[in-house]
């Protein structure tokens, strides 16, 4: 997984809330069975006028004009500015994939659905939490000001705005080591392999049941 | 002290190690997979040359995007048209076959919706832990399970591990209190919690449902409110364990047997939440005002009772709640119309995870038996959701009363739900959905889904508009 440490970038607005995983990547786009190429197709309803197709080639597709990414004052845009429950719905992992693939590097709103937010750490996309009234302002000093950047450091888990105002915001200590240095959890779980080898045999002398082999 | 909540004692007995950050690892004893979440989770197993930890605690079978009609599949994974469902289903076929996990694949009778699947199968048992990539696993609470969605990593680290990452979720007691009214099911009970609590209110907590209401309910009742835990933001839903829980597991085909089945039941009982637990947030309804419910907008809160008008957004004082009223309003094409009643239905669907097992098809042919779907209707189909559950129906003759009364009778799937397979709306549509989501999109491009109990997408696809159906049987 790409580490990560400080990241200073331009913001996008997206003001709606409850944007659902559908929305951020519809359908269509999960028959893929990589983990890639799917930021040509975030957001695509809202995004293009047409139903978009897997595998399509996407440039020349009719673009709805008023939708944040298609503004050419967002071009380039990576960290979204996001409103409450975002990321609710279906768990495809799909949706941190096509916000990542996009260019993407963090997701800042007052509140995320649970998987969703799980689904941001295991891709190297950061998703943070401030009051809604810091989101407000993020929001505010955005519109404001054309090429608007935030900083956003995991370290000192602080986001600077525009104006250099700085949000303290909370992260797992855990989650934010394996960010921080790019780890693969997987190898991390495997360290304690002994602890779950003897977790596994207690269950197995209290639930026997649960350990039989299926018979096809 | 005070005592154990049945969400404390799940997550205590599967608690392998606890990390400072508040972070734990957890056992996970059941994964179920389907061919959409896995594929990148295989190919993470392989491209680290790591192997599946416990491959009996897994089991496989395509649902989301398999076609439903029968030209498609007589043939198994051969028959499917669309190349890349194609692609996506064989490979879930050959990395069952790799791994040594025990796969139903397309020709086989168990092939289903993973949710209605594992159930059936008793591979769901009470005081398991069951994960799957697919937030409709919270249906596997209702047997008493910790049951939640993961992301496509997560399939990949249990499969690695037999473990997840996890943090305790808070604890909230959703209780229904009395006797449900004739016609009112267990979808319109989780609509209406979902209404009172909002898509966002269990965000954060396990949800354990309770109460008379909750209690009264059957085995797949109770599975069709935990599956919608997850629309009201919590990832986990739970009911606690009784004798209709043991009486629906017992005899079925991965349930314990002989010695293994009194030890199991045993350790059962004690699957409800000790008197004096203590819940972070305690929800409480009565069964008396639950009326028969649909969803008018493009998020399962945006839910009424049949008989209310639709609420404007111009009578909602949080601006936020105002601006998702309008466009709500504007997608679904609501203007000019004051109640449910007045939108007229292109489509019905009946099928899913949340409704499509036995019980939900036998109330949907109570409603059209000997009755005709509207002239206006462009199409109804009922979706069951295994192989079994179809053999079932057929055996019953539920497939005739369907067809004799215009609504179609498909193969096993996801189907509509979520229109991955040639199901789906067109745009401007109006559907009768038994599904779970009614967001901008979910059915179709441009489709508009109005979320309803079996009973009612029957009789709304008699009537070709919504009806409160315990007035329209007395027809």
């Amino acid at each position: 997984m790409r580490p990560f440490t400080k990241h200073t970038g331009l913001a996008a607005p997206l003001d709606l809330a409850n944007v659902d995983t559908d929305m951020i990547i519809p359908k269509q786009f999960l028959k893929s069975i990589k983990r890639t190429g799917f930021g040509k197709n975030l957001f695509d309803e809202l995004r293009y006028e047409d139903e978009g197709q897997p595998d399509q080639e996407c440039t020349g597709r009719p673009v709805r004009e008023d939708f944040v990414l298609n503004m050419p004052r967002y071009q380039g845009a990576s960290v979204l500015l996001a409103r409450q429950n975002f990321g609710c719905g279906s768990s495809r992992e799909h949706a941190p994939w096509a916000l990542d693939d996009y260019g993407f590097r963090s997701v800042i709103a007052p509140s995320f659905a649970d998987i969703f937010y799980n689904n941001c750490f295991k891709n190297g996309l950061l998703p943070i939490v401030l009051a809604p009234e810091e989101v407000d302002q993020l929001f505010a000093e955005v519109a404001a000001k054309e090429g608007a950047e935030v900083v956003v450091d995991l370290e000192a888990q602080t986001v600077t705005s525009p104006s250099g105002e700085v949000f303290e915001f909370l992260v797992d200590t855990f989650r934010k080591h394996c960010l921080l240095n790019g780890l693969d959890d997987i190898g991390l779980t495997l360290q304690q392999e002994d602890s779950i080898h003897r977790f596994e045999e207690k269950r197995m002398a209290a639930a026997p049941w649960l350990f039989l082999s299926r018979e096809q | 002290m005070s005592g154990k909540t049945l969400y404390d004692k799940l997550w205590d007995s599967h608690l392998v190690q606890q990390r400072d950050d508040g972070s734990a690892l957890i056992y996970i004893d059941l994964q179920l997979l389907h061919e959409v979440t896995s594929p990148q989770a295989f190919e993470g197993l392989r491209l680290a040359g790591r192997k599946p930890w416990r491959v009996s605690s897994s089991l496989a079978t395509p649902d989301h995007n398999v076609p439903t009609t029968q030209k498609e599949r007589v043939d198994g994974v051969n028959g499917i048209e669309d190349p890349v469902s194609k692609i996506q289903v064989t490979t879930l076929d050959d990395n069952c076959n790799e791994f040594g996990i025990t796969e139903f694949n397309m020709k086989d009778i168990r092939q289903g919706i993973v949710h209605v699947v594992g159930p059936e199968q008793g591979a769901t048992l009470p005081g398991m832990t069951v994960v799957c990539g697919d937030s409709h696993t919270s249906t596997h609470g209702a047997f008493g399970a910790l049951a939640h969605g993961i992301g496509t990593s997560e399939v990949e680290h249990v499969l690695a591990t037999q473990c997840l990452v996890q943090k305790k979720s808070r604890n909230m007691l959703v209780r229904v209190d009395g006797e449900l009214s004739p016609w009112v099911s267990a979808k319109d009970v989780v609509l209406a919690i979902i209404g009172a609590i909002g898509t966002a209110g269990g965000t954060g907590y396990a949800i354990e449902f309770g109460g008379t209401g909750i209690q009264s309910l059957s085995m797949e009742g109770r599975m069709t409110v935990c599956n919608m835990a997850i629309e009201a933001g919590a990832r986990v839903g739970l009911i606690a364990v009784d004798d209709t829980t043991i009486d629906y597991v017992k005899g079925r085909p991965y349930a314990p047997k002989g010695a293994h089945w009194d030890m199991a039941v045993e350790a059962w009982r004690d699957l409800v939440s000790d008197k004096d637990a203590q819940f972070d947030e305690v929800v409480v309804l009565k069964s008396e005002d639950i009326k028969p419910q649909v969803t008018w907008g493009t998020s399962p809160e945006m839910v009424i009772a049949i008989d209310e008008p639709i609420p404007r957004a111009e009578d909602q004082t949080d601006p936020v709640k105002k601006e998702g009223y309008a466009r709500a309003w504007k997608y679904m094409g609501l203007e000019g119309k004051t109640t449910l009643a007045d939108v007229t239905l292109d489509r019905v669907f009946i099928g899913s995870c949340t409704n499509s097992r036995i019980e939900d098809l036998r109330i949907a042919a109570d409603v059209v038996k000997g009755r005709k779907v509207a002239s206006s209707l462009k199409q109804a189909i009922v979706v069951p959701g295994s192989g079994l559950v179809k053999a079932q129906a057929e055996k019953e003759g539920l497939h005739t009363i369907f067809e004799a009364a215009g609504l179609e009778w498909r193969e096993p799937g996801c189907s509509m739900c979520l229109a991955m397979n040639a199901d789906k709306l067109g745009a401007g549509e109006h559907c009768a959905s038994t599904s779970n989501r009614n967001f901008e999109g979910r059915q179709g491009f441009g489709g508009r889904t109005h979320l309803v109990s079996p009973a009612m997408a029957a009789a709304a696809a008699i009537a070709g508009h919504f009806v409160d159906v315990s007035e329209f049987v007395k027809h």
